[in-house]
């Protein structure tokens, strides 16, 4: 198993925690990740990036041309990355950012309104978490339980009251995938 | 054979290494008081001295207690690494004015503010001597030196750099006295204050500073005595003598 | 303690913790922030020091204080505030005193950027001070590698009294990755530190002397005969390196440190489904460098190709350990530009087009 992930967005938009939880998650698992940011002054406003590897063997090159799953946040994110995915790759998209539908041949391209999901339970914040749930939905590399330890680490005491909320916005995003009835792993 | 009794030894301070500082100068006056205030107050094998660049570069050689030797104008950052490390040692710098108000201005600044509980011994002499008589920050206006061979123009290189004034008006500072060797009245005064600010970092009070108002007779290109003279009538009136902060012998901090 | 995840630039500060420092020194500089960051906290959390220093200078003379008073100290920078520091570096190396540098490399030369680098090769090994010193400098390349090197190093450094650096790119200090803390460290038998200036208290009839200054040429050059000495023995001791996918004869050989060695890993990988083998040698230690390495390249590989995140200054030691023994090409990215495998591939495939010796 190995996995290349791309994680894009607005800074703000939860993108490097997005990418954390996936590394994070790996090493709980007793398997490989990493992670690495774009980082600098890009990454204060503008658009935020980065990279994720998640494998069951020793992880070389942190670089990758090519990324297996592009999460793209929104529209510049993915104009930017769209056509750097493997053959048989995933692109999940922020569709309520992103209005067109996406086509990219030999790729699933799924949207996802991750925003409207947070509006729905009030907190704006949560948009990442639904996308990770539908992520982890497509992708199944790591487990429920594997996942809500790692939030609840993120959480921390300090933010321990928020650990309910991130956890229905990623069962959302999971129910988002199965109404939808596609399956990707 | 007559009995004999010793009216005068030199200081266990000091090490029996001739020193290597040319005649007249008053480096050697200053390397005995500080000898002096080390053993009066029985803090010298509890002693690190910093020495730096100039003159005064063999002063590890000297000063009988352990030592190291700094590059150019890093002797306070150096004696802040020490002395973080070994709080409860006395640790020291001795520098000259290229090499304390030049090239290590940032760092004695710096030692200053945070208020290190070191002692700087600072051996003004308006002049950089070991390198052979070039213009200091501190040499006075219209000073000749090998580069600025018609005088100091202040226009062109500014003004003396006032270094006790400067740090006094710094919080981390617990004591800053202007100091000269130049008679024995002045040379009492200087003794008290170099035991003083060694006092007062025995007691943790913070930065300590004394300036030593001093001559180089080979480079100002006089006679010992006439430079004494020369840095009565000249020096004293632009770096005028005295106590510029006391934090007080009641101020614990 | 299992495997975390964790910052780069974290895990060199924890990594020095769980190697004993006593005392940290520095200035802040980007990339490499999150290390004096996490210091502040878990050092005088513990009465330990940490200062912030009020500039690059004033840090590594810091350092030098605290070497010669006896204490594990170490600084951390990027490249240009490790320009800033060569003048003490040469002095604590001539005053034979240990400590820890970590240079976290960004793109240059000036200011240039904060972008991943290795243009700092030259900076490291030929050093910015004077005179005829040298570091020992480790270039690990994942964070395990880093972890395991920063903790011997204080080792290394009090056993040979000298300065030793760990040298990584900006990727390294910003990636997270999973590593292990607790991996055991050589032991070594280290001599207590009696020229320490602790004050004559702690070694009444003896004066201890830091310093660097040695006035008497023919003193000097004996000094320097010794240092020379021990940089043999750092040499015949200390140098290391893999040998990458080198059990079948290798067509060619790759010769790459740090990211740049791992980058070059995938692409071995890449061009083994393509049908052409390709070994590499990795040094670890970049100063010594392992130019023994180069005697087990077969005398039928068709060239060496030597990889780096700058524009050719490791080359320089390849082609001497080479000593013209094979054809060098040379592939560079610089200015924060990090290449992914396939460019490697493409430069291994069309090696004709990379030749420079």
């Amino acid at each position: 198993m190995n996995h290349n992930v791309k994680v894009a967005g607005f800074g703000g938009q939860g993108v490097m925690m997005f990418g954390q939880v996936l590394a994070y998650s790996a090493t709980y698992d007793d398997i490989n990740g990493l992670w690495f940011p774009s980082y600098g002054p890009e990454t204060r406003g503008g658009t935020a990036n980065c990279s994720v590897i998640v494998s069951d063997k020793q992880i070389n090159s942190p670089t990758f041309k090519n990324a297996n799953h592009l999460v793209a946040f929104n529209l510049p994110s993915l104009e930017k990355f769209r056509k750097n995915v493997t053959d048989n790759g995933l692109i999940l998209y922020n569709s309520s950012l992103i209005k067109d539908e996406v086509k990219e041949e030999g790729r699933l391209c799924i949207g996802v309104p991750v925003n409207d999901i947070a509006t729905e339970l009030e907190n704006e914040k949560v948009a990442n978490m639904a996308m990770l749930g539908a992520y982890l939905e497509l992708t199944k590399i790591f487990t429920d339980q594997t996942i809500e330890a790692i939030i609840k680490k993120f959480l921390g005491e300090r933010k321990a009251h928020l650990l309910d909320v991130n956890m229905k916005a990623i069962q959302k995003g999971k129910d988002y995938i199965k109404n939808l009835g596609v399956t990707y792993a | 054979m007559a009995e004999t009794t010793v009216k005068y030894e030199k200081t266990k301070g000091l090490t029996d290494k001739p020193l290597s500082y040319c005649p007249g100068c008053t480096h050697g006056i200053v390397h005995k008081l500080v000898g002096e205030a080390l053993v009066d107050l029985d803090i010298l094998d509890k002693a690190i001295g910093v020495a730096s660049v100039g003159c005064s570069v063999f002063s590890y050689e000297f000063f009988n207690c352990d030592a190291q030797q700094a590059p150019h104008g890093r002797a306070c950052a150096e004696a802040t690494g020490i002395k973080r490390v070994l709080p409860d040692n006395i640790v020291f710098t001795y520098q000259g004015d290229g090499d304390l108000a030049s090239i290590g201005i940032a760092e004695t600044i710096h030692a200053a503010n945070r208020g290190e509980n070191i002692t700087v011994i600072f051996v003004n002499n308006a002049i950089y001597g070991m390198t052979g008589g070039q213009m200091a920050p501190t040499s006075l206006k219209g000073q000749k030196t090998t580069t600025s061979q018609d005088g100091r123009d202040t226009d062109w290189t500014g003004n003396p750099i006032k270094i006790s004034e400067m740090l006094a008006t710094i919080e981390g500072v617990a004591y800053i006295e202007r100091v000269s060797v130049h008679d024995p009245k002045h040379y009492l005064k200087a003794k008290k204050a170099i035991k003083k600010a060694f006092q007062y970092q025995k007691e943790k009070k913070g930065f300590t500073l004394i300036e030593v108002v001093s001559t180089c007779p080979v480079n100002w290109g006089m006679k010992p005595v006439d430079a004494m003279k020369w840095l009565s009538k000249e020096m004293i009136p632009v770096f005028p003598l005295g106590v510029y902060k006391d934090k007080g012998d009641n101020h614990e901090s | 303690m299992a495997k975390v995840l964790m910052k780069g630039n974290e895990a060199i500060a924890l990594a020095a913790i769980k190697g004993g420092v006593d005392a940290f020194y520095g200035y802040p500089i980007t990339p490499q922030n999150e290390v004096p960051e996490y210091l502040s906290k878990h050092l005088l959390a513990n009465g330990k020091v940490f200062l912030q220093s009020e500039s690059e200078v004033s840090a590594i003379n810091m350092v030098y204080g605290a070497a010669g008073a006896g204490a594990r100290v170490m600084t951390s920078s990027s490249s240009p505030g490790i320009a800033l520091k060569q003048e003490g570096i040469s002095y604590i190396a001539a005053a034979e005193l240990p400590c820890l540098i970590v240079s976290v490399m960004r793109g240059g030369p000036g200011l240039g950027g904060i972008q991943p680098s290795q243009a700092d090769y030259y900076q490291a090994t030929r050093g910015g001070g004077n005179g005829d010193y040298s570091l020992i400098v480790y270039a690990p390349e994942t964070i395990q590698e880093m972890v395991d090197t920063i903790k011997e190093s204080f080792d290394i450094a009090d056993y040979y009294r000298n300065p030793v650096m760990v040298l990584v790119d900006g990727l390294i200090g910003q990636m997270m990755e999973s590593v292990d803390f607790d991996k055991p460290v050589k032991e070594r038998f280290l001599p207590e530190k009696d020229w320490a200036t602790t004050g004559t208290a702690n070694h009444p009839g003896r004066r201890n002397v830091a310093n660097s200054l040695e006035i008497d040429p023919v003193a000097l050059e004996q000094k320097n005969i010794r240092l020379q000495e021990k940089y043999k023995l750092i040499k015949k001791n200390e140098t290391r390196y893999e040998m990458v996918n080198f059990e079948e004869e290798p067509e060619y050989v790759i010769v790459a440190y740090g990211t740049m060695a791992r980058i070059c890993r995938s692409a071995i990988e890449m061009l083994a489904k393509d049908g052409i083998n390709v070994g590499m040698i990795r040094p670890i230690s970049i100063l010594p460098f392992p130019d023994e390495a180069f005697d087990e390249i077969p005398k039928k590989a068709k060239g060496i190709l030597c990889a780096e995140l700058s524009m050719g200054q490791m080359l320089d030691d390849v082609l001497i350990s080479n000593n013209g023994r094979h054809k060098v090409g040379f592939f560079g990215r610089s200015g924060g530009m990090v290449p992914d495998p396939e460019e490697i591939v493409d430069a291994i495939k069309n090696f004709s087009e990379r030749v420079v010796k």
